[in-house]
């Protein structure tokens, strides 16, 4: 029991240390700079407590249940050895946890009202909403082929750099193509579909996969996963604003 | 009441997310692999404190940084402050403070990013210590803050952005020939997990912000793009920070070397 408060005691303080630039940067600018005083500055404190809490929970719960299950469960299908059961898992993974992040809805509602503002589609309700909607499934299929890709190079040991070049010669042919509304949106897409939950998941499950498999190297071949889910998004909200 | 209330609704967005991954992962582990968990107590646990602290997060950082950052961002950016007037874009000294204000922002969001995190102590495990959990993120957090200085630049500027993003392109091709081959995978990853959770609404407000104020930039055209240097910057800076401790180390061994022979 004292050591397992001790520990949450040190895991306390790295969060605090996290936190501490932006408190920083903060008190700073608004001190120093704009020379305004802190609004409400209890609740800036509780609301800093929090984060600090919030960000300690989560470390310690993705040492002891995000990690573990990831590389169990990449272990499990390589043991297996089914291709097909692990890649639908990989496919599965990466559109699921896309479809219904709350980053890529905001995206994807900004994505809608730039193309009614510019005439793609008729500013009505119901145009935006249908937009929005195909976007948001384009985007979640692309991430999921991305880890498809991802998990296939882990297998084959292919070098991540062929790829990722291929992948950057997509997103400058599309861009000389995609209407020049989209391309921003189209760029900013890629930093944000891939959320909190699903980078500690993934990067376990690469990591897993290549460790189980004998002539893959966790660190060379394991990471790379992240990378290619946020490459795809760009060619394919490009592409969407080409079709339509 | 209302903090409680607000609390919820952040507990319950928060369970949307990891709902669907929660059914993935079980589904697969009870219909394909049909394969007991070990310590499934513990991961169930660890399930749960990932969706308290994601929460606890959160709410955190709405009810106390996101409305002071994001109203720092909007005053950097007001007209009066940066000197605009109807005659033209102003003094280019009057933006000194946006630039270190989008540099401090970008490196001080990007330590505290949980999905860096995250990353940084896979990366320090894999790779049995020699990349440090703080040598990653500093090194992910410095290409942060350039990245997005750059961009505010070029909001400022209001040059196109895919000139800025291929000539990165370019230099991250040519850095990948010299670097070394094993930090290649991690470094490309870096980029996408720098922006998520804390740096996205802070660094949006100060995009928006500009845009919205420097005469003649259009908010839906020039306001993007900040994201897109966050998430190509880091890849530069990883594989710099790989480059430079492999010749430090090089270094190291040769003056071992020469002074072995005297």
């Amino acid at each position: 029991m004292k050591k397992l408060l001790s520990h949450l005691g040190l895991s306390l303080l790295d969060s605090v240390r996290d936190l501490a630039p932006i408190i920083m940067v903060i008190a700073f600018f608004q001190l120093l700079v704009l020379q305004r005083p802190i609004p409400d500055l209890a609740g800036l404190l509780a609301g800093t407590f929090l984060v600090v809490l919030g960000l300690t929970l989560f470390v310690q719960g993705l040492k002891m249940g995000l990690f573990p299950i990831g590389e169990t469960m990449a272990h499990d299908f390589a043991t297996k050895g089914s291709l097909f059961w692990l890649l639908l898992f990989a496919f599965a993974l990466g559109f699921g946890t896309t479809v219904a992040e709350p980053a890529l809805i905001a995206v994807a509602d900004e994505a809608a009202n730039v193309a009614a503002q510019g005439g793609m589609i008729t500013n009505s309700e119901q145009a935006m909403q249908e937009y929005a909607d195909g976007l948001r499934l384009t985007v979640a299929l692309s991430v999921g082929a991305a880890i498809v890709v991802g998990v296939l190079r882990i297998i084959k040991g292919w070098p991540v750099q062929y790829l990722i070049i291929i992948g950057y010669i997509g997103v400058v042919v599309m861009t000389f193509f995609a209407p020049p509304e989209i391309i921003g949106i189209a760029y900013d897409s890629g930093g944000v579909t891939t959320s909190t939950i699903t980078v500690p998941l993934v990067t376990a499950l690469g990591v897993g996969l290549a460790s189980s498999i004998r002539g893959r190297s966790p660190l060379t071949d394991g990471f790379g996963l992240i990378a290619f889910a946020s490459l795809t998004p760009m060619i394919f909200v490009m592409a969407y604003g080409i079709m339509l | 009441m209302d903090m409680l209330s607000h609390f919820f609704t952040s507990l319950l967005s928060t369970l949307r997310d990891v709902i669907p991954i929660a059914v993935i992962l079980f589904g697969f582990q009870l219909f394909i692999l049909r394969k007991k968990i070990p310590n499934l107590r513990q991961i169930l646990f660890g399930f749960l404190l990932v969706l308290l602290g994601l929460a606890f997060f959160l709410e955190g950082l709405e009810q106390a940084l996101f409305p002071l950052g994001k109203l720092m961002a909007e005053q950097l950016t007001a007209p009066d402050f940066l000197g605009v007037s109807e005659a033209g874009p102003g003094d280019w000294k009057n933006y000194l403070w946006v630039y270190l204000f989008a540099f401090a922002i970008g490196f001080s969001t990007t330590v505290a990013e949980p999905s860096l995190i995250a990353v940084a102590i896979k990366a320090n495990q894999v790779s049995a210590g020699t990349i440090g959990t703080w040598g990653l993120r500093i090194a992910v957090a410095i290409g942060v803050a350039v990245g997005i200085t750059l961009g505010v630049y070029r909001i400022i500027t209001g040059t196109p952005l895919h000139w800025y993003i291929i000539v990165g392109y370019i230099f991250v091709i040519v850095q990948t020939v010299f670097c070394p081959k094993s930090i290649i995978a991690l470094a490309y990853d870096s980029g996408g997990v720098t922006t998520s959770t804390v740096t996205v609404p802070l660094v949006a407000a100060l995009g928006l912000g500009l845009a919205n104020n420097i005469p003649g930039r259009n908010p839906l055209l020039d306001g993007f793009g900040l994201i897109a240097f966050a998430s190509l910057f880091p890849i530069m800076s990883v594989m710099g920070y790989a480059q430079l401790s492999e010749w430090l180390a090089h270094r190291r061994k040769q003056t071992r070397l020469s002074g072995e022979g005297d």
